[in-house]
């Protein structure tokens, strides 16, 4: 990598990296894995002053269980992610996701909370927090706060998250029937379209759906007429293609590049919606 | 009595590569792992745009950055370095190695920096303000032949580098042509059929780089190049030209190389520059490409346009075929750049009877990086194109396309076989091969299976494409470099064998592979053998790889040159024994007169004897060392049968490979297990071709596929696995009737992938597709628009 000349300074707790970010008085940029913020720097789109590696402060990765919350540490990879047979057994939607970001060396190295704050259109991860409704979690020098998902993502590359601030963890209750269906782009194997769809059955009647939507434009959002046309249904087919088919109607900004115009990209909405949907729900039969 | 180890022959086993274990344990030595004491380092600086002419440039504050030795800029580099050369004979404009007044593609070098590592270099070339005026930039090669907007070189109207070269049935040497037999045939045809296909562009993608250490060293006044390249002999040759220098004065070295593809044929501007500035200087440079500056600085591939016609009767009997070959060449013609569209012209008859072909070529600037060879290089091009209108003729007769080709083949017994368009080749059996194909790949079989697929509503396709490709490349008519290829054999005084080879690989394996001759030729131990190659100092003449040339051309010299080695050897043994040198026997280590197995001595020993031959026999100089230029009387025409199926998702247009089948024929094997990773590799990038990779430009000219972001490289996951298997047609070109491998893969297929893409579409009347098979672009033809 032939970046601009930085600074490299471990940080040994959250409470140091969170001085040395201050100190770092904006020029500073936080790295653990480095899979979003490397690629920038090497094409000097990115030239941080000041680079502060968390990726060895104890307690910040790792998957814990508690009173039915599951809380995964900001530095977790996304291998282990993909791998925690906790997760699979009580979130498969995450699970998959994981498993199909990039490619090898990006799952052994590429951070959840990387993701989340580099918020990249086309992550994989930010449709599976909205679908969870997960909680962030947050730190920094006015202290620690948690952010909803759905007020997290805020735009292209942009979240609710201060210079000054580090994501610590997600909080989220796991949710067996949900699942994530995705679009490859074959170059990145980021998402064209990425739906996770989460739904909650009983007595084969879909009580609530929550799904989210990624790749497709700015931001990942969720698709809010799709989970009000299912709430109150029966699970059947037609009731799943029915509300599939609105999907993507309320996204307005639809992005449209060299590997799929905006068309494309908006009939796929309904495609991977419902292959999110069928799957969500057969888990809620097995 | 002890019974002596028998050594196996193996020549024809599957030998594993002795080169890997240091390539996977992260210990071979690359240009970058070169450091020399007071080495600075080079950066370019880059045009961004497309095409303008330059109004000024800026480096004063480049060059005031502590350790910035020196900042050139294109004007000031021509004056110690003359344009660069090409390798044709067809007419080219100046290419200045930096452009000193007009840029022409995006990623054109304009300045150049020096400075004391990677990262101040690269500071002070972001520093260099350069002002630009700009032009018209013209992306589009059927644009570009109309002149408009823009003429790129001046002396090139309409920006015809190469204008309407026709070739085939009636056309003479002195390029007269006469059009009847082809009018002829298309006036009797039963059925035409014509489609336009586009050859896409392509980005080389070495795992390695290129990279360049020059030093000149001036008291000496000699200069020693490092450089990835494919052939440092063609490099030492050129470097030396340009720099002033003899040949005597120049040593080239390629270290490990990891991968070139055809792309580190060509000599770069990089390396040119590095040398003069080195000698310039009087300090040894490194300059090491970035993965970024490859995608626009390393020459392209492929990027050919071509207007297929095809007449036959009815009952398939194949009449004749036009060719119209457009090559969007890019910006500037490099070493091999304009002869390998004319690889495609060469190689438009196939593997068929045609009684009438007209192939023209047309070469065409336009504002993009410059093309040269890509493995194939020219060859897959006229693969693809006749393959595909062999199948929509398939297709439009409604016969099976497997019996199409049969019906068109040329015989066995019509070889050597002298085509329309000026091959000869030099054996083949094209029958077996497609018979062997259909019977691996079970093709009724795969027939029913894509039948009941398609009843359950599933786009399932089958294709299957033949290939001949042009390899082995000489003589020396052949090459501007010469044809030929050079080995010198040495039995050292304790009994182990050196042995070089000027066709200097980079991953073809043949480390391996001539280690396994010399070993069967002397009877001695495989591990007894290295094998010496990429470097002038070390081995004394050479041409390269390419052209899959490396075991037929390179590996016969070494037989050659071995056996002069083993005749004066046995001269030295006959001398010891008292016996006559053709009686004797060489084996497990030991020479022997024949029938006489007690009498054997070490092979060791009667080394040690020829390099203190007391007394020395008669005749006889001492030492055991001899060399060999072999150049072949033609070049070798491999060829194969491709079969795949294929499955596009009827939702998204995703295209999925199910299953491929590759019969090669390269002659005789000396390494299946490295044959067959050839062939991995070659279908892994005809397959990339086929489905995902493509090189697109803005119509700014602007490169939009200039990362991994955006340029598909195939992974693993994307295959089924290969099933392979050989027929084995030996050449009479060579005494090992080898043909030679690297690039077939890349031939077959690609065809057969559309082949199959298209017979999976069939149900929306599609008869078409061009590369890559976008997603977006199946979908569409799904959903009802029509290509």
């Amino acid at each position: 990598m032939i970046s601009t000349q930085f600074e490299y300074l471990r940080a040994t707790s959250l409470d140091d990296a969170v001085a040395k970010l201050g100190a770092a008085k904006g020029e500073g940029k936080l790295i653990a894995g480095g899979h979003s913020l490397v690629p920038l720097m090497k094409l000097r789109l990115s030239e941080p002053k000041v680079l502060i590696d968390i990726a060895r402060i104890p307690g910040l990765s790792g998957i814990n269980a508690k009173d039915g919350v599951l809380e995964i540490g900001a530095g977790t990879v996304h291998h282990d992610v993909a791998s925690s047979a906790l997760l699979q057994q009580a979130c498969p939607m995450l699970t998959e996701a994981a498993a199909d970001i990039g490619d090898p060396q990006v799952r052994n190295r590429g951070t959840l909370g990387g993701s989340l704050a580099h918020a990249d259109p086309a992550a994989d991860y930010p449709a599976v927090m909205l679908a969870l409704d997960a909680d962030i979690l947050i730190t920094g020098p006015r202290g620690a706060r948690t952010v909803k998902a759905r007020d997290f993502f805020q735009g292209m590359f942009t979240v609710d998250l201060a210079a000054d601030e580090i994501i610590t963890a997600v909080q989220f209750k796991p949710i067996k029937t949900g699942a994530y269906a995705k679009l490859h782009q074959r170059a990145s194997h980021f998402a064209i379209v990425g739906v996770a769809a989460a739904v909650a059955v009983e007595n084969k009647v879909i009580q609530g759906a929550r799904v989210g939507l990624t790749g497709a434009s700015s931001h990942a959002v969720r698709l809010t007429e799709v989970e009000e046309a299912l709430t109150g249904k029966q699970i059947s087919a037609d009731n799943i293609e029915a509300a599939s088919r609105l999907a993507g109607n309320g996204v307005s900004d639809v992005n449209s590049d060299l590997h799929a115009s905006d068309k494309y990209r908006r009939s796929m909405i309904p495609v991977f919606t419902k292959r999110a949907l069928i799957r969500a729900v057969e888990r809620g039969q097995k | 009595m002890p019974t002596t180890p028998v050594l196996p022959k193996l020549v024809g086993q599957r030998v594993k590569r002795r080169e890997d274990p240091r390539l996977i344990q992260g210990r071979a030595t690359y240009v970058d792992d070169i450091a020399l004491i007071g080495m600075q380092h080079l950066a370019f600086k880059r045009s961004d745009v497309a095409h303008a002419r330059i109004t000024s440039i800026d480096t004063s504050a480049a060059a005031a950055m502590d350790g910035v030795e020196a900042v050139f800029t294109g004007a000031q580099i021509a004056k110690v370095l003359a344009p660069m050369p090409i390798g044709t004979p067809f007419p080219s404009p100046e290419h200045r190695a930096v452009a000193a007044d007009i840029v022409r593609y995006s990623g054109e070098p304009v300045a150049v920096v020096v400075a004391r590592d990677r990262y101040v270099a690269r500071d002070a070339a972001d520093a260099i303000v350069v002002s630009y005026d700009p032009l018209p930039a013209v992306v589009d090669v059927e644009q570009a032949m109309t002149g408009k907007p823009t003429v790129i070189h001046p002396d090139f109207p309409n920006n015809l580098a190469v204008a309407l070269v026709p070739s085939g049935t009636g056309v003479s040497a002195s390029g007269s042509v006469d059009d009847s037999a082809i009018d002829a045939a298309f006036a009797k045809a039963e059925v035409v059929v014509s489609q336009r296909m586009v050859n896409q562009r392509l980005a080389p993608n070495t795992m390695e780089p290129r990279g360049v250490v020059a030093h000149f060293e001036p008291g000496k006044g000699t200069m020693t190049i490092w450089s990835s390249t494919q052939n440092p002999h063609i490099l030492r040759t050129f470097i030396a030209a340009l720099t002033g220098l003899g040949q005597d004065q120049v040593r080239a070295i390629a270290p490990g190389v990891g991968g070139g593809f055809g792309a580190k044929i060509n000599i770069y501007a990089e390396e040119y520059v590095t040398a003069a500035v080195s000698k310039q200087l009087g300090i040894p440079l490194k300059w090491v490409e970035d993965r970024s500056e490859a995608f626009v600085a390393t020459t392209h591939g492929r990027d050919i346009l071509g207007y297929v016609d095809i007449a036959a009767k009815r009952d398939g009997t194949v009449l004749g075929l036009k060719l119209r070959l457009i090559a969007d060449i890019g910006a500037y013609n490099m070493l091999l750049t304009a002869a390998i569209p004319t690889l495609t012209m060469m190689m438009a008859n196939a593997t068929y009877n045609i009684p009438a072909i007209r192939a023209t070529l047309t070469e065409v600037f336009t504002n993009k990086t410059p093309t040269d060879a890509y493995r194939g290089a020219g060859r897959p091009e006229a693969t693809y194109f006749v393959e595909r209108a062999m199948d929509m003729l398939a297709r439009e007769l409604k016969m099976d396309p497997a019996e199409l080709r049969r019906k068109n083949f040329i015989k066995p017994n019509q070889f050597p076989f002298a085509t329309q368009t000026g091959a000869v080749y030099d054996s083949g059996d094209y029958e077996k091969a497609l018979d062997h194909a259909l019977k691996t790949a079970q093709w009724d079989r795969l027939k029913a299976e894509r039948d009941a697929a398609r009843a359950e509503g599933r786009l399932v396709g089958l294709g299957l494409a033949m290939y001949v490709e042009v390899c082995g490349i000489g003589p020396s008519a052949a090459l501007p470099t010469g044809g030929w290829e050079h080995s010198q054999v040495t039995v050292e005084r304790d009994g182990r064998i050196s042995a070089t080879t000027g066709a200097s690989p980079h991953g073809q394996g043949n480390e391996t592979t001539f280690a396994q001759m010399l070993a069967d030729q002397f009877g001695v131990p495989f591990e007894h053998i290295t094998i010496l190659h990429g470097d002038t100092g070390v081995v004394k003449q050479g041409i390269g790889t390419f052209g899959s040339r490396s075991q037929a051309v390179g590996g016969t010299a070494l037989l050659m040159a071995g056996t002069k080695v083993k005749k004066k050897m046995a001269k030295f043994a006959a001398a010891l024994f008292e016996a006559h040198e053709d009686d004797l026997v060489f084996e497990n280590g030991m020479i022997s007169v024949k029938g006489s197995p007690a009498s054997a001595k070490p092979f060791a020993s009667v080394a040690a004897y020829a390099y203190v031959p007391v007394p020395l026999p008669e005749g006889l100089e001492p030492g055991l060392s001899d060399e060999a230029f072999f150049e072949p009387t033609n070049n070798t025409y491999p060829f194969g049968c491709h079969i795949s199926m294929l499955e596009i998702d009827r939702d998204t247009g995703e295209p999925t490979l199910l299953k491929l089948v590759a019969i090669d024929d390269a002659g005789n094997l000396i390494n299946p297990l490295i044959v067959e990773g050839q062939i991995h590799g070659g279908l892994a990038q005809g397959i990339g071709q086929a489905m995902i990779e493509e090189v697109v430009y803005g119509e700014d000219g602007q490169l939009l596929t200039g990362s991994y972001m955006d340029y598909a490289l195939p992974r693993a996951t994307d295959f089924p696995r290969f099933e392979l298997d050989a027929t084995v047609t030996p050449t009479p070109v060579n005494p090992l009737g080898a043909k030679g491998v690297g690039e077939a893969g890349t031939l077959g297929s690609t065809p057969c992938i559309v082949n199959a893409a298209v017979d999976a579409l069939g149900e929306f009347g599609v008869k078409h597709i061009d590369m890559m098979l976008r997603p977006e672009k199946l979908w569409r033809i799904i959903q009802g628009g029509r290509s």
